[in-house]
């Protein structure tokens, strides 16, 4: 391929020291401030499993969302129809995420056609049957616009969970959709993987309502909840210690006032009083009017804060409240406090999330992994040097400086594309170290073969580079489609090693086939020597 | 006498002629093989294919008779926790901890060495909610040792759609990886070729599932990353001597494929011997030194690996014979 000896060592020397320049920056992080512009940002990662932290899968429940959102519309055509002052007898969801329309008689379809149309393009008349000379509509939504909505489910999650994370505080998180409903999270160096579960899972939907107080709420508790309103569980205080004693019921009003929505900032402060930390919320110009307005309406009646579904307080409304300023009191430890605030930030998730898969690894293991697949990995290559060494002498030696190359080059390269080194990526260092070596073997095999028939050594090598290098090739490109099914089939840690073991196979056929070729030339050639050392 | 007509002398007597000429030249090296091996591997097929599948049916019956694969959380779904305690710890005061918490179903084991203090629970899918299996364990650890005495050092939590998920996910990656295989080597070689180097790959995996079930390991990712590792280091090796049987072919029409067969995996024995050896020595290393992590992933491959060199030499090539009696090449009507 290149005559020149000298052509082609400087071709490998270029290479093999663009590969140290890739590598430098990870192996020495904090290099100086004069020299850090000249090298690049790229760096080796290290994977959950070896700095420690978690791996997350949620699953969107985008259905959930669906009947909060055919809910919330069924109401609005309710709403809209009285408006109209359109005659129906009844509006009701079902369970299929279909609107039910009851009609008193087929005349005011005609209406119901103009509103739908005028008002919720997004329904369409699935069927409609005569009962009894009534008429009964079933209205469901567009197709797409399904597609549509749990699309932008989806996408609200990801981004709420994106501000929470960031408020959290996590270095590198990466926080990435999957599929149709799922996001995959991964969050490096977190300490505690409980608080970040919790913070991540929430809901956060803030929500006010006011307390019924016309009705008895131990009748309610009986069964005999009044139309329009609901029971709701009060929150716990102090956790463990009361888990024995009956939740505190409520007794709230249906309809919801406003909803985090309307915020525009949640902070923590400690109250004067008892040293407690609350949330102190800021409603945003619109929530601000509202609050004022519902404040007003309402004073001396109470006003409960649901976060959840759960009453987290019901305070009395003593006057109203304009400016927008309210807080969320509970008996909160300074972090819960901490961790509420950040949620209301972050906003509310549009759906419930479900936590499908969960990985953490302490830091502790990490560091334990890292040691133990170094130190593995050295005693591995050592072995395969002595073996080589051994067999193949002086060939063996530059064999192993082709090994010691190839990881070399592997992590240049792996800095270079920013990859991630996982535990089962160390074993690919050491496998592909223990594979590379192959290329080596059937050269220096076939060079025997054709010394044994009388060749020179020039003409030896000559033939045994030539006549490898398909076998090698082939070999190589079937390792690689397995490494490529790896890749496809992995989560992180397999990923690693399909990575290294990719890497490092097309590093040995540079390193294994050019630049032993170049040392054997040298000998052969320039040296001219007699009698290969094989 | 031209090196090759000797060779090829050699080859259609069919004798074991010491050929010594390549010592006289003053070259000492170190071989495993001979290069004068001849060893009549083609007729050892039958043999080979009969322990084989002997082999390969005792794998099944163990899968049988354990009730299908121990599969780890990866794909059963469940949990598994891995706590390091401070002081020391048993694996009876643990499991009566985790009684309290209504998980008597769970596992409990030693984890590494035992000054380690290391354990690991194992908690079937019992409820959907992940969230609440792990914390249910936490409580249990932390109400019976008190919070600081261990260390939670990992958990892996699988709800039972992703481990149903990873399961198609293997299985397809396998499976798809034998027929890439199928279709690059039918593309380099011949389709006859390719069948034999399949039907070993296929050999190499479920020899390597068997003994895991055997000795009854678990079953996880890295155990299918292994497989996979193994699918792509086995027919490396096959190639090789595939490689050699084409050359051989074109070099000696008129030989028997048989000769030429047994001519070719002798010739590359010790290359095939040779880089399992180094594969075998590295996986030495990660199965002693690496840690407990890796320990599934070390041990598949070192069990596949040998299974992989066993099928190179034993199913692989003496099946291109097979295939040859009922596919014969084009070019020897010739």
């Amino acid at each position: 391929m290149f005559q020149s000896i000298k052509l082609r060592t400087l071709i490998a020397a270029v290479i093999t020291l663009a590969a140290v320049y890739c590598f430098l920056p990870t192996l020495y992080p904090s290099l100086p401030a004069s020299v850090k512009p000249y090298f690049l940002k790229n760096r080796i990662h290290l994977g959950l499993d070896l700095q420690g932290g978690m791996h997350l899968v949620l699953e969107v429940d985008t259905d959930k969302a669906m009947e909060g959102t055919v809910e919330r519309l069924a109401n609005a055509l309710k709403e809209g129809l009285m408006e109209k002052r359109i005659r129906f007898r009844s509006v009701e969801r079902k369970a299929d995420n279909s609107i039910s329309v009851e009609l008193p008689s087929r005349e005011s379809r005609a209406d119901l056609e103009k509103i739908l149309s005028d008002q919720f393009p997004d329904l369409e008349i699935k069927s409609t049957e005569a009962v009894e000379g009534r008429e009964k509509v079933t209205l469901k939504f567009h197709e797409k616009r399904i597609a549509d909505m749990k699309k932008t489910t989806l996408d609200q999650s990801l981004e709420t969970i994106r501000n929470r994370v960031d408020q959290f505080g996590v270095t590198e998180p990466e926080i990435i959709p999957q599929g149709d409903d799922r996001i995959l999270i991964q969050l490096p160096g977190i300490k505690d993987p409980k608080r970040a579960i919790d913070l991540i899972g929430k809901t956060a939907l803030l929500e006010f309502k006011l307390v019924d107080e016309e009705h008895n709420l131990e009748d309610a508790l009986r069964g005999n909840v009044p139309a329009g309103s609901i029971l709701m569980k009060g929150a716990r205080d102090g956790g463990e210690k009361t888990s024995g004693r009956r939740d505190t019921m409520y007794l709230l009003k249906e309809r919801t006032l406003l909803t985090g929505q309307s915020l525009e900032n949640a902070q923590v402060k400690i109250s004067d009083r008892f040293g407690e930390p609350y949330v102190a919320i800021k409603f945003n110009p619109q929530g601000a009017k509202d609050f004022d307005r519902i404040t007003g309406e309402n004073v001396n009646r109470r006003l409960a804060i649901i976060l959840d579904g759960v009453v987290y307080s019901a305070p009395v409304i003593k006057e109203r409240i304009s400016g927008g300023d309210a807080q969320i009191t509970g008996s909160f430890t300074m972090e819960d406090a901490k961790d509420l605030a950040i949620v209301l930030r972050a906003g509310s998730l549009p759906a419930p999330v479900k936590i499908l898969e969960q990985r953490t690894v302490g830091p502790s293991l990490g560091q334990d992994s890292i040691d133990k697949g170094i130190l593995s990995t050295i005693i591995g290559m050592l072995l395969v040097f002595v073996f080589i060494v051994i067999y193949y002498k002086w060939s063996g030696v530059v064999a192993c400086l082709a090994l010691l190359l190839n990881l070399v080059l592997l992590l240049g390269a792996m800095a270079l594309f920013d990859a991630t080194l996982t535990m089962p990526g160390i074993a690919g260092i050491v496998l592909t170290v223990g594979m590379a070596v192959d290329a080596n073997v059937l050269i220096f095999e076939r060079t025997r073969e054709e010394l044994r028939l009388g060749k020179t050594p020039r003409a030896a090598v000559d033939a045994g580079y030539t006549k490898a290098f398909l076998t090698i090739f082939d070999s190589n490109v079937t390792t690689l489609i397995a490494a490529v099914f790896l890749f496809q089939f992995g989560s992180g840690p397999v990923k690693g090693f399909a990575v290294t073991l990719t890497i490092g196979l097309i590093a040995s056929m540079f390193t294994a086939v050019f630049v032993t070729r170049i040392i054997f030339d040298y000998f052969t050639w320039t040296r001219k020597i007699e009698k290969l050392s094989i | 006498m031209d090196p090759e007509d000797r060779e090829a002398k050699h080859l259609v007597s069919g004798q074991k002629k010491k050929t010594r000429h390549w010592r006289t030249r003053g070259y000492t090296m170190f071989e495993l093989i001979r290069p004068d091996t001849n060893f009549d591997f083609a007729s050892k097929m039958k043999a080979a294919v009969i322990a084989s599948v002997v082999f390969i049916l005792i794998g099944i019956a163990s899968i049988v008779y354990h009730g299908g694969l121990n599969l780890g959380v990866d794909f059963a779904g469940g949990a598994v926790v891995q706590i390091k305690f401070q002081k020391e710890a048993t694996t009876d005061s643990l499991r009566s901890a985790l009684d309290s918490v209504q998980l008597e179903n769970s596992t409990i084991q030693g984890f590494g060495a035992t000054e380690n203090r290391e354990f690991l629970i194992r908690t079937p899918e019992t409820t959907a909610d992940l969230k609440l299996l792990t914390d249910r364990i936490d409580s249990a650890l932390a109400m019976a040792f008190g919070q600081g005495a261990y260390e939670i050092r990992r958990v892996e939590a699988v709800g039972p759609k992703v481990g149903k998920d990873l399961t198609q996910k293997a299985i397809l990656a396998l499976a798809l990886s034998w027929i890439a295989m199928l279709i690059y080597v039918g593309f380099r070689f011949e389709f006859r070729y390719a069948v034999g180097g399949i039907i070993a790959l296929i050999h190499d995996v479920l020899v390597t599932v068997g003994v895991l079930s055997l000795l009854n390991m678990e079953f996880t990712l890295n155990t299918v990353a292994a497989l996979l590792t193994i699918i792509g280091f086995s027919i490396n090796d096959t190639i090789v001597i595939f490689d050699r049987i084409r050359e051989n072919v074109r070099k000696r029409i008129r030989s028997d494929l048989r000769q030429i067969v047994n001519v070719s995996v002798n010739e590359t024995l010790s290359r095939t011997i040779l880089t399992s050896l180094t594969v075998f020595l590295v996986l030495v290393s990660l199965l002693v030194l690496g840690g407990p992590v890796i320990f599934d992933f070390s041990f598949a491959m070192f069990v596949g690996v040998i299974a992989g060199c066993y099928s190179t030499v034993f199913i692989a090539s003496p099946f291109v014979l097979f295939m040859e009696r009922y596919m014969p090449s084009k070019r020897k009507r010739k």
